[in-house]
């Protein structure tokens, strides 16, 4: 046969790719559940050491099982418009740890997509928004964890961020990126950098927090920039700071319950 | 050639004919995934993979493929592998597939696996480029672990994430060496093993 004419390379062509494609298509669904799992586990983890960081003596090992952890330790976690009103629940995973509900990357992503429609004036769809709350147990301190969710340099980056009681002070931080410059935007994920969270608080009025290049100097709603990776801290102070604004309604409401009790 | 020397075929990737060292191919993966030992054990596992399978077939499909578009061909079936081996580790090696990340689909740009193909599985019977592909991938995996021995040891002072180096030396006043955690001394490392492999092998040395 001559496989140098036109027919043969194409229909040849043809025939490869279409396997190719149903090999491909074929594994992705057979491995999708799996890999779901995987980035379910990663969010709970993240929530989880976030909160953690209310009580020093509470760490969350690596290899911990974070499915029991998680419905043993989260006392609520729901769906929250733009006004703060609750909008749904999540499974907490009581009776059986799969039925865990969380929202992922993908659930943020949306709702950061959300957030801009109603930056360029849309803002009826703040009733539509559905920010996910976690309140989380550790050790009788009732911790609220929040997601955050944007663009960094390279790709995007996300965190998830503890807040206390009374709906303002923060107990700590936890970040991580999808493709942030190794060495410089990627420190956003070590220590020395989330550690300054523990003891901030957000602000009042436009500016609930920020990542300030040159030093917070001790400012209660900021944190000093990594040097040399301006843009992912810039973007991870306008993330933050996006993100705590649409939460404010509802952090407003722990702040009254709290007030009140006392 | 119709009847090669299968154990040279196998053997001569991993010391004469190493793809890092001798031919210096695949250095920039080289530098990128060599900062602990399991994530340079995850990829160098991965390229073997990879290059053993779609080296096999290549080799089956050789006197079929037509001429004209046969890089392309080869291109769909090593970006196939790649997709394949990828979306195994997210299922099952998350977080080693986390810290890879760009890397593991990037072996579709390792020159190694289409050279290899371009090379040796075109001309020769299935079984034999079966054999190249594996050797090609466990010669560059070999570099790999060697690299990550020493930059994890010297810049983190774990072995697979386990400490190595006891307490009492720290308390001594030993530090890490946290140049080794950056990739240029992967390069520098890398020199002294291509330096080591030259001294030992003569007939590899320019006259």
């Amino acid at each position: 046969m001559n496989t140098n004419s036109n027919v043969y390379t194409v229909v040849y062509s043809t025939i490869l790719v279409v396997v190719v494609a149903a090999v491909l298509a074929f594994t992705a669904i057979s491995l999708q559940p799996k890999q779901n799992e995987n980035v379910k586990k990663e969010t709970i983890t993240k929530v989880l050491s976030a909160a953690a960081q209310a009580d020093q003596t509470v760490t969350i090992a690596e290899d911990a099982d974070v499915m029991a952890l998680y419905s043993e330790m989260a006392t609520a976690a729901f769906y929250v418009d733009g006004y703060g009103k609750i909008v749904g629940e999540m499974n907490l995973g009581k009776e059986n740890v799969n039925d865990i509900k969380v929202a992922t990357n993908a659930d943020l992503k949306k709702q950061n997509d959300i957030f801009k429609k109603i930056a360029d004036g849309q803002n009826d769809l703040l009733a539509s928004l559905e920010l996910p709350v976690y309140v989380i147990n550790v050790n009788g301190k009732s911790v609220t964890v929040i997601p955050c969710y944007g663009a960094g340099l390279w790709g995007p980056i996300w965190g998830y961020i503890a807040v206390a009681e009374d709906g303002r002070s923060i107990y700590g931080a936890v970040f991580d990126h999808k493709s942030e410059t190794p060495g410089l935007g990627a420190k956003i994920t070590e220590d020395f950098f989330q550690n300054q969270f523990a003891g901030k608080e957000f602000g009042q009025g436009s500016q609930k927090f920020d990542v300030v290049k040159g030093g917070a100097h001790g400012a209660s709603n900021g944190v000093d920039a990594i040097s040399g990776a301006t843009i992912t801290s810039q973007a991870l102070g306008r993330t933050i700071n996006t993100w705590a604004t649409y939460y404010e309604p509802y952090l407003k409401t722990l702040e009254v319950a709290e007030t009140v009790e006392e | 050639m119709a009847n090669v020397n299968l154990k040279e075929t196998f053997l001569n990737p991993i010391f004469k004919g190493n793809p890092i060292s001798v031919l210096v191919l695949g250095i920039c993966s080289s530098l990128a995934v060599t900062v602990q030992l399991k994530g340079a054990f995850v990829m160098g596992l991965s390229v073997i993979i990879v290059t053993g399978v779609s080296s096999l077939i290549c080799s089956l499909l050789r006197n079929t493929i037509p001429n004209r578009i046969r890089i392309i061909v080869q291109l769909v079936v090593v970006a196939m592998m790649v997709i394949l081996v990828d979306q195994v580790l997210k299922a099952y090696a998350y977080s080693v597939s986390k810290t890879l990340s760009v890397y593991i689909g990037l072996i579709i740009t390792n020159c190694i696996v289409m050279g290899r193909i371009e090379a040796f599985a075109l001309g020769n019977k299935p079984f034999a480029s079966l054999l190249d592909g594996l050797g090609n991938g466990l010669g560059y995996a070999m570099i790999l672990v060697i690299v990550a021995f020493f930059r994890e040891l010297l810049g983190s002072g774990t072995i697979f994430g386990f400490q190595v180096i006891p307490q009492c030396l720290y308390d001594l006043g030993y530090a890490n060496n946290g140049l080794m955690i950056l990739p240029p001394m992967a390069l520098v490392l890398l020199g002294c093993v291509i330096w080591i492999q030259r001294a030992v092998q003569k007939d590899l040395q320019e006259k």
